[in-house]
Formats: C-alpha cells, sequence, structure tokens
C-alpha cells in the first residue's frame, strides 16, 4: 500500500540547512493501524507531510498504492489528495464559517459531485461519527471532540486509502481522546489503514504498529498488541 | 466561472465575512463616487461652454467700421469709413467658395405701435442670410428673402416677445406693424435660443432700410460665415486676408487698429475648444489616478484577505482543491465586490450629482449628468478593474503551501 525508501529531507535554515530526515525505509500494508512516535524535532510530521502529499522529499522513493509521487504538478498533487488521502489534524482545521455538513462535503465538492450526492454523503459520515443531529451547527457550537469527529466524517467523506492523522488527541482531554482512538479502532477494524503521529504512549500503544523516530532515523518498528481504547470509555 | 457550486461558495464567503466585504467595497464605492463626481464636474462644465456659442453659428466672422486714427496715403487720420452695398458685393463676389453665408446689417431703433400697444425696439435691416447666421428659428410665417431686398418691400420679421407685447394674445402674422409712422407688414415670427434681447428684434430688408432711413446705400456692419470645412487655422489666417483686403480697399494704414475691426469667432472657438480638450484630459488623469487608487486599495484588502484566509485556502488544499480553484474564488469575490460596491458609488455618484446640480449652475457647472455609455463602459472598467485588483492576491493565494497554512502556530 505504501513503500519509502531512503527518503531524505533536508530545511533550509538561514545561510545553513537542516537535515530533518536522513535515510528514512518504511512500508506500510493496507488495513495497518501505525503510530509514528518521536519526540519533538525527530521529523515525524516532516515525514507525516511528506506522506501526505503536502511536502516533497529532497530524495528517495516514495510509492503510493503503486503510484509513484515524485515531481507532482499542483493540480497532480491536489488530485491524488484528493483521491488517497483523508487528513485528522491536531487543531482539527475545520472552516470556521461552515456548518458541520458543509465541512464534511467540502472534499466531495472538489471531487466534482453534484449538491444533492454531496448532501447524501456528508450525512452519512456524519451519522456514522454520530454527529447527524448536529450537521447544521458551526464549528463553534461544538466540544473538541466533537469538532474532531467531525474532521474525521470529513477526512472519511471522500472515500480515502489512507488515514493521516497528526497528533488526532493533541488538542483534547485524556476521556475524549480514547474516545477518538475507539472510533478510529473501530474503522481500522472495518479495514482502513491508518497512520497516526503522536508523542503519547498511551496512544501509541491503541495502535497495531509503532514506529520510532530520533534524530530522522527509525530507531525502532515493532507490532505491538492493541490496547482497545473501549474499555476505558 | 458559471458553476452554480462556485458562487454559492463565493457567496458564502462574502456573506460570512461582511466586515471585511464592506471594508474592501468601501474603497471602491469611494473612488467611483470621486470618479462620477469628477467626470460630472467636467462634463457640466463643458455643456457650459458650448451652449455659451450655441446661439450664433461658431464660424462667423463679424466686420466693423470706425475712425482711422493713423494718417495714410495723404489722408488724414479721424476720417470715418463707411461700409456700403459694393463692399457686401465685394466682398460676397471676391471670396467665392470661402463665404459661406454673408449679410450686411444696419441698425435703428423705432417705436413700434399696434391699435394701443406701443413700445420701443431695436431693428435690424438684413440680408436673407441673416437667418443663418443668427441661428434665427421661424416660429410662423417666413424670413426676410431676396424678393423683399429686390423690391424693398415694407415687410417686417418680428421676436416672438415682440408679438407678445404688442400683439397681445393675437398672432401678429399677416398684421400691420406701425413703426415711427410707417406701416410694416409682418410676414413672420421668430424664436432665438440667445435670450428674451434677442427676441425683442425686428428684422427688416436691408434695401428697405436704406430706402427709408436716408436714401443712400450705407451698410454698418457686414457679418459672414467661412467655409465650415476650414480648420481654425485656415479661419483665422481667413480672418486676417479679409482685415487686409479690407484695409486696402479703404486705404488704411496697415497697423490701423480702429478704422475696421474684425471679430473672427474662429479665434475664440479655437481656444475653448483647446481648453475643453485640456480639461477633457485633466479630468482623465484624475478619473484614472483615483480609479487605481481605488484598484491599489481593493487589491491590499485582497492580500490581506488573503493572509487571513491562509489556513482556510490550505485546507482546502488540503482536501484536493487546485489551484485553479483557488484562484477562481479569490477571482470572483474581488470581481464580485469591485462591481457591487464600484455600482453603488456610481449610482451615489449619480445622486450627488442630481442633488448639487441647483447648486452647481452659479458656478458655470450645467447637467452634470453620467451618460448610458460611462455608465456601462464604467461597469467593464470595474470588472477589469477587480481582475486585476484580485490576480496577485488570487495568484499568491494558489501558491500556499498547505503544510506551512497549516502549521499550528
Amino acid at each position: 500500500m505504501l513503500t519509502i525508501k531512503k527518503l531524505h529531507k533536508s530545511y533550509p535554515i538561514g545561510d545553513r540547512s537542516l537535515h530533518v530526515l536522513k535515510g528514512i525505509d518504511l512500508s506500510v500494508e493496507e488495513g495497518e493501524m501505525v503510530a509514528i512516535m518521536g519526540s519533538s524535532g525527530s521529523g515525524k510530521s516532516t515525514l507525516l507531510n511528506i506522506i501526505g502529499m503536502l511536502d516533497e522529499a529532497d530524495e528517495g522513493e516514495y510509492i503510493l498504492d503503486g503510484v509513484t509521487i515524485k515531481n507532482l504538478t499542483e493540480k497532480k498533487a491536489a488530485i491524488y489528495r484528493n483521491k488517497f488521502l483523508g487528513f485528522i489534524f491536531q487543531s482539527f482545521n475545520l472552516i470556521n464559517y461552515k456548518t458541520a455538513q458543509e465541512n464534511v462535503s467540502l472534499p466531495l465538492y472538489y471531487q466534482g459531485l453534484k449538491r444533492k450526492e454531496r448532501q447524501e454523503k456528508s450525512l452519512f459520515h456524519l451519522e456514522k461519527v454520530g454527529l447527524r443531529d448536529w450537521a447544521d451547527h458551526h464549528p463553534s457550537e461544538l466540544s473538541g471532540g466533537q469538532k474532531q469527529r467531525v474532521a474525521i466524517a470529513r477526512a472519511l467523506a471522500a472515500n480515502p486509502k489512507l488515514l493521516l492523522a497528526d497528533e488526532p488527541t493533541g488538542a483534547l482531554d485524556t476521556k475524549t481522546s480514547y474516545d477518538i482512538m475507539a472510533f478510529l479502532q473501530q474503522l481500522n477494524d472495518e479495514g482502513k489503514t491508518l497512520l497516526i503521529v503522536t508523542h503519547e504512549e498511551d496512544i501509541a500503544n491503541m495502535c497495531k504498529r509503532i514506529v520510532r523516530l530520533k534524530d530522522g532515523v527509525i530507531m525502532e518498528d515493532v507490532k505491538v498488541d492493541q490496547v482497545r481504547a473501549e474499555q476505558y470509555v | 466561472m458559471f458553476d452554480r457550486d462556485l458562487w454559492r461558495e463565493i457567496f458564502q464567503s462574502i456573506n460570512k465575512n461582511r466586515t471585511r466585504s464592506l471594508l474592501s467595497g468601501f474603497t471602491v464605492a469611494f473612488a467611483i463616487l470621486l470618479f462620477a463626481i469628477l467626470f460630472g464636474l467636467a462634463k457640466g462644465l463643458e455643456n457650459t461652454f458650448a451652449d455659451a456659442f450655441v446661439d450664433d453659428a461658431n464660424n462667423s466672422i463679424f466686420i466693423y467700421s470706425g475712425r482711422t486714427t493713423k494718417a495714410h496715403k495723404g489722408l488724414q487720420a479721424g476720417r470715418r469709413i463707411q461700409f456700403k452695398n459694393e463692399d457686401y458685393d465685394y466682398l460676397k463676389e471676391d471670396f467665392g467658395d470661402d463665404v459661406q453665408y454673408i449679410t450686411s446689417r444696419i441698425y435703428r431703433n423705432v417705436t413700434a405701435s399696434f391699435r394701443n400697444e406701443k413700445d420701443n425696439y431695436s431693428v435690424r435691416a438684413v440680408h436673407p442670410d441673416h437667418q443663418y447666421l443668427e441661428k434665427t428659428l421661424m416660429k410662423e410665417g417666413r424670413y426676410i428673402n431676396q424678393l423683399d431686398i429686390d423690391n424693398e418691400t415694407k415687410v417686417v420679421v418680428i421676436g416672438r416677445l415682440v408679438e407678445e407685447d404688442l400683439f397681445l394674445k393675437t398672432t401678429a402674422l399677416g398684421k400691420y406693424l406701425n413703426m415711427n409712422g410707417i406701416q410694416f407688414k409682418v410676414v413672420g415670427i421668430f424664436t432665438d435660443d440667445g435670450g428674451d434681447n434677442e427676441e425683442r428684434l425686428i428684422y427688416m430688408p436691408v434695401s428697405t432700410a436704406q430706402r427709408i432711413y436716408g436714401n443712400n446705400d450705407y451698410v454698418d456692419q457686414i457679418n459672414l460665415t467661412y467655409n465650415p470645412e476650414m480648420n481654425f487655422d485656415e479661419a483665422i489666417s481667413f480672418g486676417r486676408l479679409i482685415t487686409d483686403k479690407m484695409k486696402d480697399r479703404f486705404d488704411v494704414a496697415d497697423d490701423d487698429q480702429r478704422a475696421i475691426r474684425i471679430q473672427n469667432m474662429a479665434e475664440g472657438t479655437k481656444a475653448v475648444g483647446q481648453m475643453t480638450f485640456a480639461l477633457g484630459i485633466i479630468i482623465l488623469v484624475i478619473g484614472f489616478g483615483t480609479l487605481i487608487a481605488g484598484i491599489v486599495g481593493i487589491s491590499n484588502i485582497m492580500i490581506f484577505i488573503v493572509k487571513d484566509r491562509t489556513k482556510e485556502l490550505g485546507i482546502r488544499k488540503a482536501l484536493g482543491a487546485s489551484p485553479r480553484s483557488i484562484v477562481s474564488i479569490i477571482l470572483l469575490e474581488s470581481i464580485l465586490i469591485t462591481a457591487i460596491a464600484g455600482y453603488v458609488g456610481l449610482l451615489m455618484g449619480v445622486g450627488v450629482l442630481k442633488l448639487a446640480e441647483p447648486m452647481l449652475e452659479t458656478y458655470f457647472i450645467k447637467d452634470p449628468g453620467v451618460s448610458t455609455t460611462l455608465i456601462v463602459s464604467a461597469t467593464i472598467t470595474l470588472i477589469v478593474a477587480g481582475g486585476i485588483a484580485g490576480y496577485l492576491p488570487a495568484k499568491k493565494a494558489s501558491r500556499i503551501k498547505p503544510i506551512v497554512a497549516l502549521r499550528d502556530d
């Protein structure tokens, strides 16, 4: 599903450059739920951004679902992002002036779906995250957990192959965090592939595999016994 | 462009960010308001100039005589120059096609009466061409014609106000007017755009006046219009040629300014034309300056808007928005705001002009209207302006990297 070979990435800082990723090799199969861990500055977010096509690697190979991702035009990148990927952010990144339903509809709009279809699909996904009754509410009227659920519904709307979550529970309290994790596990059970960046051990342990990064290299890549989040809810 | 969903997105964005939209709209509205007012004022000034010259044919040359101020060819200074019929014939024959219309004029003042009504009036004894020179409009009957000249008939053409004064509510046409004891038949009533004084005149055939008021062939003044195909410079030198010829004819020194005088409308018209032209350029420059200021203003605000929406645009991109869709969202919003705000400004400008119109007349500004053509072209300009104003910010927006936009700060 996803293969990365010898990935390098540097950022220029002043007249020097900061080598953030120093040769990453990673392969993720369909249906996996991978936690990417590391302290800040370890390069975990950069890796996620490259996987999410929000950023491009300097060197190395990246194959997603059989497609080599390299030298994409902005337009191509937009199409791939829309088709392959669903994003979940720490700060939710909902558009404030749009209702929950409109937010969920947005990727469908960029897919070129008709309005009626968008409405049906967005309601379906809101139903799935348990917020159908909140469809007409604006993000400011929702709690943090609800916002993240809307964001998850949005990420799911375009039916992507891979869900990328950057510290999805970073802005939530423990109870809500587990709540969200339980939901993500449920999605994984249904067959979705998930990549979750986190620095919290308990969140990482709720995944099926942990990849630890330090100073731009993979220190450890182990499969773990998944801790089910439901038991804490 | 005509994607309904795209417009829905744009209307939603404008609607949900009212302050921002109002702010940017205000700049444009104000610029257009100023533009419309300036344009209207200039138009009004132009109208005033145009009106000042509408009364008489504006290719006229008036030739007057006076007394010589310099001795010349053995003749003393102080000699009175008197034009006669032969001078009229000379000007008419010798200059051929260069002269379009020509008439002599004799001035007299008379006491005219009809039944019990009586008043003093100025009489002008003229040739038929005078009608075109003075732009006299016939209300009823006819003007003086060549038969009147040939037969020295006792007929008059009277102004609308003369008819009103003396004939009260009845028509004057065909009736006899008593002028200093002589009966003249009224063959026509005229109107004139030159105002009340012009409409209190009485015209009669020049030959009749010569017979009655002196039995001579004297003429007070000769008026003519030059061939309208001449340009201003040709017309001005034509005026000089006439002056020179007439001075020769009457043995007047070349540098004698009083004996023969010429008033050439071409000189004044040229000056007015140049002034109107200069005024037009100034208005154009100021107008465009204002417009550009407006465009820069909205461009600035659009840049601000793009900055303000960086995160949102980044989210959109992460969700699969193409650069093109980002450009169209910003560009169309800019065009829409510019067009609507500009139109409001235009309407306000027209309104202000309408309100101020009565006051402005004191300052020689007449009918300061804004024409339909201007409104149409302004609307097109506005849409283009909105496009220009929005283009750079939109381009900038399309280059936003989602990763930068989404960075948590």
